[in-house]
């Protein structure tokens, strides 16, 4: 049953992924964009990884969307055409190219769920026998995140906050004459 | 943007829930998915919804940028300042275990504080970049 609902969600993220490529309407490319995330995050869910599902959805459908949009809002959302098969081919055959090298180095990963994978066998098992004790949080997600890992966390924050400072000094602030006198 | 009755009040009646959900995920996130991050943009989007259906300059007035811009450093100082309070007690930086007289207790204080500051962050960063998008097509 799990099998077939992976198939399917799988299914759909091809066809939309197709149909972006497709489409020239960017608005919709968009919205598109936000129901992969969306399908993206309900296979994340069926894997059993809540945390990462809730952050794909509430990322990737939600904020990014509206971001998109803004920006498209600017830019316009129609595409020229480009005429002549040659510009074409060799961004297709690099493209086919490239998804075959990933294709190829997949085959070299443990299956999934394989509990044997060198991944389980780290600093996996310590933390699923120690956090109860040592932390005594039942989201072992946040006790890594926030406490066994609090290093890459504050790191992450600050390139949060950076990424903030470098749009608001590209985009923010100044240009807006006479508008900031009024708040 | 948007003059529509319909989208005006759905948005009065949504925001509100966003909000009280993404103090939930944020709250909560010890017992169930969810933290400071997920939580951030939640409450983010709650303020972008009514940015998008009042009008950015309106959001802009009830959250000013300045404000934003210093709850997004608050949120780092809080998380490196945690690190220094436990430096400060004597154990390694980011170490909870020394923040309070139990280990356990220390790393709950140390875990809900470092999430608030995450979530205060995300949610400023992300309604900057917001702001920083939306208030430029204006003229």
């Amino acid at each position: 049953m799990e099998q077939l609902i992976v198939s399917v969600l799988l299914a759909f993220l091809a066809a939309t992924a197709v149909a972006v490529i497709r489409l020239h309407n960017l608005f919709t490319v968009v919205m598109l964009f936000g129901v992969y995330s969306l399908l993206s995050a309900s296979v994340f869910l069926i894997m059993d990884a809540g945390d990462v599902a809730f952050t794909e959805a509430a990322v990737g459908a939600g904020i990014t969307t509206v971001l998109m949009l803004s920006t498209v809002a600017l830019t316009g959302a129609r595409v020229r055409r480009r005429k002549g098969r040659a510009r074409t081919l060799l961004p297709l055959a690099l493209v086919s190219l490239t998804g075959l090298a990933l294709v190829w180095g997949t085959l070299d990963l443990p299956s999934y769920g394989d509990p044997d994978a060198p991944i389980h066998h780290h600093v996996a098992p310590r933390y699923i026998e120690q956090s109860p004790v040592e932390i005594g949080i039942p989201n072992m997600v946040a006790s890594i995140l926030a406490s066994y890992r609090g290093f890459d966390t504050l790191g992450e924050v600050t390139v949060v906050f950076t990424a903030g400072l470098g749009v608001l000094l590209l985009l923010g602030g100044r240009r807006k004459r006479g508008e900031d006198d009024e708040g | 943007m948007s003059r529509d009755p319909v989208l005006k009040v759905t948005a009065k009646f949504l925001i509100p829930l966003i909000m009280l959900f993404a103090l939930y995920v944020q709250f909560h996130g010890e017992y169930s998915p969810g933290g400071g991050f997920q939580a951030g943009v939640i409450f983010a989007s709650a303020i972008i919804l009514y940015g998008l259906v009042f009008g950015v300059e309106q959001a802009r007035q009830v959250l000013p940028l300045a404000f934003m811009v210093r709850q997004a450093a608050a949120g780092v100082l809080l998380f490196g300042g945690v690190g220094v309070v436990s430096l400060l007690r004597g154990g390694e930086y980011l170490n909870y275990n020394l923040l309070a007289a139990d280990p356990v207790a220390g790393q709950h204080l140390g875990i809900i504080l470092v999430e608030l500051g995450v979530g205060l962050t995300v949610t400023a960063v992300m309604v900057i970049i917001f702001f920083a998008f939306a208030g430029r097509g204006r003229d």
